[in-house]
C-alpha cells in the first residue's frame, strides 16, 4: 500500500474504482429504463414497479418476477423464481463481509446494495480503500440510477403502445446475455449454460411459466454436486 | 391490498433476506467449498435459463421472433468486447430493426 499514491481513504474520490462504479451505474440505468417500461407492460401498476426497484433492488429477480407474471405464471411461481435468483446475493454478501466487514447500520445498507455489480467492482480492487469505494459508489450509484430510470421507464412505458417496437424485449435478452457472458470463461460454464438454456427451452411448452427456470436450477445443483465429487476424486488421486 | 401486492412485498422481503443473511451468518458456514461451487453453477444456469426464457417465450409455448436476432446481435457485440450499455442498445436496435423489416 505504501507504493500507491497517497490515498486518504475518503469515500468520494475520483479513483479508478470510483470511475468503474460510475460507468457501471450509468450503463445499468438503461436497463432500469427497460425494467420500468416492461414491468408496466406486464400489467404491474406504477407503484408496484417503483416498489420493486426500491425494495427488491436485484435486477435479475425483478425481471424474473415480471417475466413470469407477463407470461401468465402465478404470483407464487414469480415469487419463487425471483427469490431463487437472489440466492447468489447471499454468497456475494459473505464475500463482502469478509472483505469490508460493515458493522452497525451500515451493514443493513450494504445488504440492500449488494448486487452483481457492486460485488464485481469491489472484489476487482487491490486496496482496502478502493474496495470500499468500489462497493459503495457502485452500489449506491446503481441504486439511484436504477430507481430514477425505473420511474422514467414506467411513465414512458405507459405511453408506448408496444414496447416491442422499441426493441425493449431485445434489450432484456441482450442484458441477460451480457450478465452471463463474463462467467463463460471456460468449457464447463459454457456446457452448463447451453444445457440450462436447452432444458428451459424444451420444458417451456410443457410446464407453467417460471417452472422451467426452477428445473434449470435443479439441473445446476446436480451439476454442482457431480463436479464437486469429481474434483474431490481428482484431488484424492 | 391486492394479493399481487402481497406477493410483491413478500418477494422484496425475501430478496432482502437473501442479502442480509450473508452479513449475519458466521462466514465459515458459507465458505464451505460445496456451497460456493453450487452457487457459482446456479448463477450460470439461472442466467442462461433467463436468456432462453426471454428469447423464446411465447403465448403457447415457444416463439421464434425478432428476439432471436437480438440475441445473436448481442453475442456479436460481446465477442467484439462492447461494453454492457452498448450490448443492450445493440439488442434493442436489432429487435426494433428486424420488426421494422417485417419480422415479427
Amino acid at each position: 500500500m505504501h507504493d500507491a499514491p497517497k490515498d486518504d481513504g475518503r469515500l468520494l474520490r475520483l479513483t479508478p474504482a470510483a470511475r468503474a462504479g460510475l460507468s457501471v451505474s450509468f450503463a445499468v440505468a438503461l436497463y432500469g429504463l427497460s425494467f420500468g417500461a416492461l414491468s408496466v407492460a406486464s400489467g404491474l401498476t406504477f407503484w408496484q414497479t417503483v416498489a420493486l426497484s426500491a425494495l427488491m433492488f436485484t435486477g435479475g429477480s425483478q425481471f424474473a418476477l415480471i417475466g413470469v407474471l407477463a407470461s401468465g405464471g402465478s404470483p407464487a411461481t414469480a415469487f419463487t423464481g425471483a427469490t431463487l435468483l437472489s440466492v447468489r446475493n447471499t454468497i456475494y454478501a459473505v464475500q463482502l463481509k469478509a472483505l469490508l466487514n460493515p458493522t452497525g447500520l451500515a451493514r443493513y445498507g450494504a445488504a440492500q446494495v449488494t448486487i452483481d455489480e457492486s460485488m464485481a467492482v469491489a472484489t476487482a480492487q487491490q486496496t482496502q480503500a478502493e474496495r470500499r469505494r468500489g462497493f459503495w459508489i457502485t452500489g449506491v450509484g446503481v441504486y439511484i440510477g436504477w430507481n430514477i430510470a425505473t420511474v422514467i421507464g414506467a411513465v414512458a412505458g405507459d405511453h408506448i403502445a408496444e414496447p416491442e417496437a422499441l426493441g425493449l424485449d431485445g434489450a432484456v435478452v441482450a442484458a441477460f446475455l451480457a450478465l452471463l457472458w463474463p462467467r463463460l470463461r471456460s468449457k464447463e460454464p459454457w456446457a452448463l449454460a447451453v444445457l440450462a438454456a436447452l432444458v428451459t427451452t424444451l420444458t417451456m411448452p410443457a410446464v407453467p411459466a417460471g417452472i422451467p427456470i426452477l428445473i434449470a436450477a435443479g439441473v445446476a445443483v446436480i451439476w454442482g454436486l457431480i463436479s464437486a465429487r469429481r474434483q474431490e476424486a481428482v484431488s484424492r488421486a | 391490498m391486492s394479493s399481487l401486492w402481497m406477493w410483491i412485498l413478500l418477494a422484496c422481503a425475501a430478496a432482502y433476506a437473501t442479502k442480509i443473511i450473508g452479513y449475519l451468518v458466521p462466514a465459515a458456514w458459507l465458505q464451505h467449498r460445496l456451497v460456493t461451487q453450487i452457487s457459482g453453477v446456479l448463477t450460470v444456469a439461472l442466467l442462461a435459463a433467463l436468456v432462453a426464457m426471454n428469447t423464446f417465450s411465447g403465448d403457447d409455448g415457444l416463439s421464434f421472433d425478432a428476439r432471436v436476432g437480438a440475441l445473436l446481435a448481442a453475442a456479436v457485440a460481446l465477442l467484439l468486447r462492447a461494453p454492457f450499455i452498448v450490448v443492450v442498445l445493440v439488442g434493442a436496435a436489432a429487435a426494433a430493426g428486424l420488426r421494422l423489416l417485417g419480422v415479427q
